[in-house]
């Protein structure tokens, strides 16, 4: 098994790209709203997103359950 | 669809690659000359490196009926070697005059280190004698951001011609410095490091597109010819037309590289009924 610094340097570069997604997800959802003078109907999915970053934030995960809490939370999203 | 991969290191990647390209609609590529991975120590090294590039790979392109076309230079990374650089510099006239030798790729900056600087501002300058195009290498990641400011402050006090100069691998950070200082910008697409197949279609959507050029990633590390195709799907998914698509991944590099004589494939337009 991976130990801390190893575990950070393997999987690092793989996890910007994946927020770098995220955040361009988020600014097209921006243009989007700019192009079309309105927001989406329904929002949640945004919402969604955003209370999930809430989630990661928190500096403290003492059952090391961050998947687990996203898959409850994105669960609630219809 | 015809497409142009403006920018593919063929040395690093398979016949079967030209054969996926060529049936995906892959009608020409352009080969930068890019570091090997290692450190190369002797000039002669870089000569070979030339010949091969622009003599034997036209040849295994052309069984796949792709064209093939180069450009020479001592990479970033290498010319922190001035004595080497010097040498293959004073060589490379020889190989601009090459068939299909397109100009002066890629230089650059890594690090930005002083060797660095000098070692472009060499390559420009043996560009702008030569009357050559440019393809100038941008850093990676934390990097990419100074790098690409300090390229803009050399080549700013330089006299050159930004219609000739295409600056690399610009991502959201350093695409708005890059036109509006009057170049062309490249979005270099990669599974990991760089700009993603999605992010390059939000460039195109947010910037004036008559200098942007889209190219794959193809080295020898993790790296994927096909993620150009795979923002093809991804613009044109997002209701862009046809002929929108063809002006950017095969009429503009048409434009920028057609600046040299030696480019012979022109612009088309799409009749769509």
């Amino acid at each position: 098994m991976l130990n801390p610094q190893n575990t950070l340097d393997t999987y690092y570069l793989e996890a910007r790209r994946d927020l770098l997604e995220v955040a361009a997800m988020l600014d097209r959802y921006d243009e989007a709203v700019k192009r079309d003078g309105s927001k989406a109907e329904n929002e949640s999915k945004k919402d969604s997103l955003l209370k999930a970053m809430e989630i990661l934030a928190q500096p403290d995960h003492p059952d090391a359950n961050r998947a687990e809490q996203l898959l409850d939370h994105f669960a609630k999203i219809s | 669809m015809q497409i142009i991969q403006p920018h593919y290191h063929a040395i690093a990647r398979t016949a079967q690659d030209y054969e996926r390209m060529a049936m995906s609609g892959v009608v020409a590529v352009c080969e930068p000359a890019f570091w090997a991975g290692f450190d190369r120590r002797h000039p002669e090294t870089f000569i070979d490196y030339f010949a091969q590039i622009s003599e034997f790979e036209p040849t295994r392109a052309a069984e796949f009926g792709i064209r093939h076309y180069c450009w020479v230079a001592v990479n970033p990374k290498e010319a922190e070697n001035k004595e080497l650089t010097d040498e293959v510099l004073q060589q490379m006239p020889e190989f601009l005059e090459k068939p299909t030798c397109l100009g002066v790729g890629e230089t650059g900056l890594h690090k930005s280190t002083p060797n660095e600087i000098e070692s472009l501002e060499a390559h420009v300058d043996l560009a702008m004698k030569h009357d050559q195009l440019v393809l100038i290498h941008t850093p990676h990641l934390s990097d990419k951001a100074h790098g690409t400011k300090t390229v803009l402050e050399v080549l700013a006090g330089m006299e050159v011609n930004p219609d000739k100069i295409w600056i690399d691998h610009v991502e959201e950070q350093t695409i708005g410095s890059v036109l509006n200082a009057g170049y062309w910008a490249g979005m270099t697409l990669y599974p990991v490091t760089k700009c993603s197949p999605r992010r390059a279609v939000d460039i195109l959507e947010k910037y004036p597109r008559e200098r942007l050029l889209v190219n794959s990633s193809a080295d020898w590390g993790p790296s994927d010819p096909f993620t150009l195709q795979e923002s093809i799907v991804e613009f044109r998914r997002r209701g862009h037309s046809l002929q929108e698509a063809v002006e950017i991944y095969h009429n503009n590099p048409c434009r920028f590289l057609g600046q040299n004589p030696k480019w012979d494939i022109k612009p088309i337009t799409i009749y769509e009924e």
